[in-house]
């Protein structure tokens, strides 16, 4: 099985389901529908079988595939997956048949206005999640660069057309924040392709290749050159992430588009900015990556407290959401770069259950929003009265958010705060004070929508159906199930971690005290 | 028997899952599963408590691993490893017992006091959580799972004060509790991290003191003489900053009156058997740190001092018979916490108050439940009075909790308190008197307000009338099932110290944990006896205060306006308006001004630059022509860019 092509099967299948859903006469969008979705779920069964077949202790990269691309330019067909590609391509593959079921009734309306049509929107969808499996799965540069500026077209057209009023502002403001940025990876992609050229044997966009020659010192660029291209790497992912100060288009693009939309724009495709930085910037430019430490800790800090303290003055509940994840991605970037075992561990962890947790999130909202047709917090109140599986689901998506212990995003928020803990302890623990505002900002929305006397307007809500019990359901379970078993997940990552760690040439702190040593007082300072 | 341990919070945890998720079909048998899961549980923990009593030294203490929870290996020595795992000693045996007794006698009451409620399977299946969760919290043998455990009370807490979230009171009140937890959290986390960045682990590692046979080197106790003491003082400040949240000690106290708008039951049980008393198992559970810290320990046994007499006045003047006993715990969690921080010669009393408190505050707040019930849910006490004529199983078994409370021989509040004041006394120093001071000040208070609360609920003259609805309430007794928990209680007050006093029984059970217990020694010539005379006469004068200004004369029905300190201590003291003047209000302008320059200023001056790039801002905003060339341009850039560079790099 192991010649086996899992990568390129995997983003096949969604391809193909983009194809057979657009193929589909308009009118047939109940079948557009279920064609989509049962696309997605054998997406999802191709995962988990690819998933099984990852080996724990084997090499970094697996069901590796390279087929020469263009020639001149050294450009492979390369993919393959380390731990952390693997669990974020099966968080993606997870999340799609989730959206899918959760967006069943989005495009109704605007078919039947005769403007849009639900094929195209279940199509887009399906083409998106190829375009995701691409990134996270190439090991090219230059592929990951196409994958990387390809997922905005199918992702501006699902803003832009399926949004809310204000959709052709965001879908804009997202592109061209996301364009922006791109441009200067596609400079330093090429001025990288140029530095290997001199160094090595010949210029090649392969990852592995770069990564290995970074780390034995054959690839020396120098300090200055690295700097600057690790900086147009940076500014990309930092982009896309989205971080302190880069984050304005997030909340209008989260706020303008439909739920599903939302969910894997933030769920999924923002973290290939942090993805990004874990890989790329750490590994192909390890020194620029120490030198420029003290700014990224600094903007993710200021990027935690900051996404936090507007979450809690938020009107619109999906620009609510939407800051809760700037201060999230905060958070994972501190542990990227906190450059220890743990924090990095978290960070990737925290990647795949922010993914589940806002997914949900948004899934609820989105839910709550399609029977008022309101976003606005203030327009709900008492809703737990009326529809009380609403209620306790939003509770739960929200106890995720704010990382209740037992939940899975404890596990990873705490591991990033000590793994930040062990190098910088000032910032941990103003990071950890975050926990304060972030139970402030889930549990105030959680009071106002759904606690008090009933907002007129409200009475005859429905509860969840069972469509959508069925769409929110995986997630809880994950959400839960994770947070108590979160091994599995630290099984495959632990070990890529290590591997970016000692490219960027980090060893963890030794504790203070061990056992070890026998002496009776050890100042720990 | 062993390999149950899990069982405990197991059984309770998987009550609560079943009523969750079967929802409205188990509403008939919900209750019964609630109750029965509890009193499983306390069976199991009694079975294994006989399990403990055969066996001998060290191997008491039982073990049980499940399974590896959160590794990260990492790359040099500092492994990160957290198991979910249980450890069972002496200690985690009395709470287990506290936990599942008295929680399974509250289950029991809750049938009927709950019996009206339609969201009475809910109401089970948090309690379940609740019992869970604080089992859990006892039983988990590192801080990394007793973390679940602590947040998962705070989540039950939550759940249960913010019960009945119609009223907004009630959903505030559970989001306040919930968020200054947190505050305490924030210490934990720290805590946590400190731990592991010295020690490289955050298991206990067996035994509870240095030199004791199963303290390990691979555990926190074990390793902790090696400690910097600074590092071990900062460890003891943050676990104290979690144990005030949790036990609502000074300054993150607010939160425990607020509570009060859970159903009554629920009040018992965060006050009695779970929650408040999560802090001080802490800082016991923790007593290799602060032995090794006596800065810590001084901050501990001032924080109780303060939260002591704290509770207690604003206990003297609160009509609403719920938020008195509120003040009450407060103060009396005080007493415990102050007991822990005097170290070695304070953590069995600690301990031991503890549990005596969790009988006789149980009782009391069930009683002021039944009384609740028989009067139409009024709380005021001045419109109560008179009510041991119509109420004599709830008079009878109040009036005991009361005795046991203020300390009155031979109840069991008297001996578990009385060993406090005693032991704040022997701290010596002048120290030693200001605590001491304070704690037989507390002792008098508690006499006075406790007796205030009798006389107005149960003596005097009926002050009852028609409510708003016009209802006129008819009190009554309370059914059988809410009767028995409260007569059960009510043997616990009566009988508990003694028996934990007999040959010391109770300081000796947990000696092996709190290591061997230090005789302190009384200064300025008194004596145990000299004592305990003089605690007595505080007590004796607080109740004669009390009598002479309730029980003489007529209580007023309607409160009257009170003195400058009467109007302080309802207003807890100004608590709230503290935190509102300094936290809230200056938090809120801080967001509302971030709200207003994010939109205005970040994204402002970021639109402002894509329009000097792009040309004009309207462009922007009527994009889609205009997207379309911007998006061509873009492209045509980067091609451009990456032509130029080829043939620069001439390939």
């Amino acid at each position: 099985m192991s010649s086996f092509p899992w990568l390129t099967t995997l983003g096949a299948v969604p391809l193909a389901g983009a194809a057979a859903v657009a193929a589909l006469p308009k009118e047939k969008g109940e079948l557009a529908k279920r064609v989509a979705l049962a696309f997605s779920v054998a997406t999802l069964g191709v995962a988990v079988g690819m998933a099984t077949q990852f080996k724990k202790g084997g090499d970094r990269f697996q069901f590796t595939e390279s087929h020469q691309w263009i020639k001149a330019f050294h450009i492979n067909y390369g993919l393959g997956v380390d731990g952390i590609a693997l669990v974020l391509i099966l968080m993606a593959a997870v999340l799609m048949p989730v959206v899918l079921l959760a967006a069943w009734n989005d495009a109704d309306e605007a078919q039947s206005a005769g403007k849009r049509s639900v094929r195209a929107y279940f199509s887009l969808f399906l083409l998106l999640e190829t375009m995701m499996i691409g990134v996270f799965a190439a090991t090219d540069l230059f592929l990951f660069y196409v994958f990387f500026e390809a997922m905005l077209i199918p992702m501006y057209f699902l803003i832009g057309s399926f949004g809310g009023p204000q959709r052709s502002y965001a879908a804009v403001k997202f592109l061209l924040y996301s364009l922006f940025g791109g441009l200067f990876m596609l400079a330093a992609l090429i001025g990288l392709y140029v530095a290997s050229g001199k160094h090595l044997d010949a210029s090649t966009f392969d990852f592995n290749t770069l990564a290995n020659a970074v780390a034995s010192g054959q690839l020396g660029i120098s300090p200055g050159l690295a700097k600057a291209l690790f900086l147009g790497f940076f500014v990309a992912f930092a982009v896309k992430a989205p971080l302190f100060p880069f984050h304005t288009w997030l909340p209008d693009a989260a706020a303008e588009s439909t739920p599903g939309s939302a969910v894997l724009l933030v769920g999924v495709l923002d973290k290939v900015g942090t993805f990004g930085m874990l890989r790329y910037c750490l590994e192909l430019f390890p020194g620029a990556s120490r030198f420029f430490t003290p700014l990224v800790i600094g903007m993710a800090i200021v990027g935690t407290m900051y996404g936090a303290l507007l979450a809690i003055g938020q009107t619109d509940i999906k620009r609510l959401i939407a800051y809760t994840s700037i201060s999230h991605f905060g958070l994972i970037t501190l542990g990227v770069f906190a450059m220890t075992s743990r924090g990095q561990s978290g960070a990737a962890l925290y990647m795949v259950n922010h993914g589940l947790s806002t997914g949900a999130l948004f899934i609820v909202a989105g839910f709550l929003i399609s029977r008022r047709g309101s976003q606005l917090i203030d327009d709900y109140g008492g809703v737990n009265k009326v529809a009380p599986k609403l209620a306790g689901v939003f509770l739960i998506a929200g106890l995720s958010s704010l990382a209740l212990p037992g939940l899975s995003s404890f596990v990873s928020e705490f591991l990033v705060l000590v793994g930040t803990f062990e190098r910088y302890k000032a910032v941990s623990i103003v990071a950890t004070t975050a926990i304060i505002l972030a139970a402030l900002y889930v549990l105030w929305l959680y009071q106002r929508t759904m606690t008090g006397p009933l907002k007129a307007g409200l009475e005859g809500m429905k509860d969840l159906h069972a469509r959508e019990v069925a769409a929110v359901a995986p997630l809880l379970a994950l959400i839960i199930g994770l947070g108590f078993y979160p091994k599995p997940v630290l099984d495959v990552v632990n070990p890529s971690v290590k591997t970016t760690l000692s490219h960027v040439q980090k060893q963890d702190p030794a504790p203070a005290v061990n056992a070890t040593q026998t002496l009776p007082k050890v100042d720990s300072k | 028997m062993q390999s149950s341990i899990w069982l405990v919070p197991g059984l309770p945890l998987f009550g609560a899952a079943v009523l969750l998720l079967a929802g409205k079909r188990s509403n008939a048998w919900g209750h019964l599963l609630g109750c029965l899961t509890a009193l499983a549980s306390f069976a199991l923990g009694a079975g294994l408590f006989f399990t403990m009593l055969g066996k001998h030294g060290a191997e008491r203490t039982m073990h049980q691993h499940l399974y590896s929870w959160v590794p990260v290996p990492g790359t040099g020595a500092n492994v990160f490893q957290a198991d979910v795992a249980f450890q069972l000693d002496q200690l985690s045996m009395v709470f287990v017992l506290l936990i599942t007794g008295v929680g399974s006698l509250i289950h029991i009451y809750s049938i009927g006091y709950m019996g009206h409620d339609p969201e009475r399977r809910k109401f089970f299946s948090y309690l379940n959580l609740f019992l869970a969760a604080m089992l859990v919290l006892v039983l988990a043998d590192n801080y990394l799972l007793l973390y679940v455990g602590w947040e998962g009370v705070g989540l039950a807490s939550y759940l249960l004060i913010g019960f009945w979230q119609h009223k907004p009171s009630a959903a505030a009140a559970a989001k306040k509790a919930f968020v200054v937890n947190r505050v305490g959290d924030v210490g934990l986390s720290i805590a946590v991290m400190l731990m592991f960045v010295t020690f490289g682990t955050f298991s206990f590692g067996g035994g509870g003191w240095f030199g004791h046979p199963t303290a390990n080197q691979a555990g926190v106790f074990g390793l902790a003489h090696n400690a910097s003491s600074g590092t071990l003082t900062a460890i003891g400040i943050m676990l104290l900053l979690a144990a005030c949240g949790k036990s609502a000690q000074f300054p993150l106290q607010t939160w425990l009156g607020d509570a009060m708008e859970g159903p009554t039951p629920v009040s018992a049980l965060i006050h009695a058997a779970t929650m408040v008393t999560a802090g001080v198992y802490l800082i016991v559970r923790s007593h290799a740190i602060f032995d090794l810290s006596p800065d810590a320990r001084l901050l501990v046994t001032i924080v109780g001092a303060i939260t002591l007499l704290l509770g207690a006045i604003i206990g003297c003047a609160k009509d609403d018979i719920k938020k008195g006993l509120a003040g009450s715990t407060m103060s009396q969690i005080g007493y415990m916490i102050l007991a822990a921080g005097l170290g070695p010669i304070g953590y069995a009393f600690a301990i031991m108050h503890l549990v005596t408190h969790g009988f006789f505050k149980a009782g009391l707040f069930l009683g002021a439940g039944s009384v609740m019930h028989g009067m139409n849910d009024e709380v005021d006490m001045r419109k109560y009075g008179a009510l041991r004529k119509y109420m004599p199983v709830t008079f009878g078994t109040f009036f005991l909790g009361y005795l046991a409370i203020i300390g009155c021989p031979p109840f069991s509040g008297f001996y578990s308190k009385d060993k406090i004041i005693e032991a704040a006394f022997s701290k010596g120093g002048t120290s030693g008197w200001i605590l001491g001071g304070a704690a037989l000040l507390g002792a008098l208070i508690t006499a006075f307000y406790m007796t205030r609360m009798v006389i107005m609920t149960f003596f005097g003259e009926k002050r009852w009338a028609e409510d708003a609805g016009g209802h006129e309430p008819h009190p009554h007794e309370s059914p059988l099932n809410m009767a028995v928990p409260m007569l059960l209680l009510a043997v616990g007050s009566v009988g508990a110290g003694f028996l934990f006093n007999l040959n010391e029984s109770f300081v000796k059970w947990l000696e092996p944990v709190t290591g061997p217990r230090e005789e302190g020694k009384l200064p300025g010539g008194l004596n145990s006896t000299t004592m305990s005379v003089i605690t007595l006469a505080a007590v004796a004068v607080g109740v004669a205060i009390a009598v002479m200004q309730y029980g003489t004369r007529k209580v007023p029905a309607v409160q009257p306006r009170g003195s400058f300190a009467t109007v302080a201590a309802r207003k807890d003291l100004y608590g709230d308006a503290f935190n509102e003047a300094v936290l809230m209000r200056p938090g809120q302008y801080l967001t509302r001004t971030l709200v207003y320059t994010d939109n205005r200023g970040v994204d402002g001056a970021i639109n402002g630059l894509a329009a000097l790039v792009g040309g004009t801002s309207g462009r922007l905003r009527r994009l889609q022509t205009g997207f379309v060339r911007s998006y061509a341009l873009s492209m045509f850039g980067g091609a451009a860019a990456l032509v130029a560079a080829i043939l620069f790099a001439k390939l």
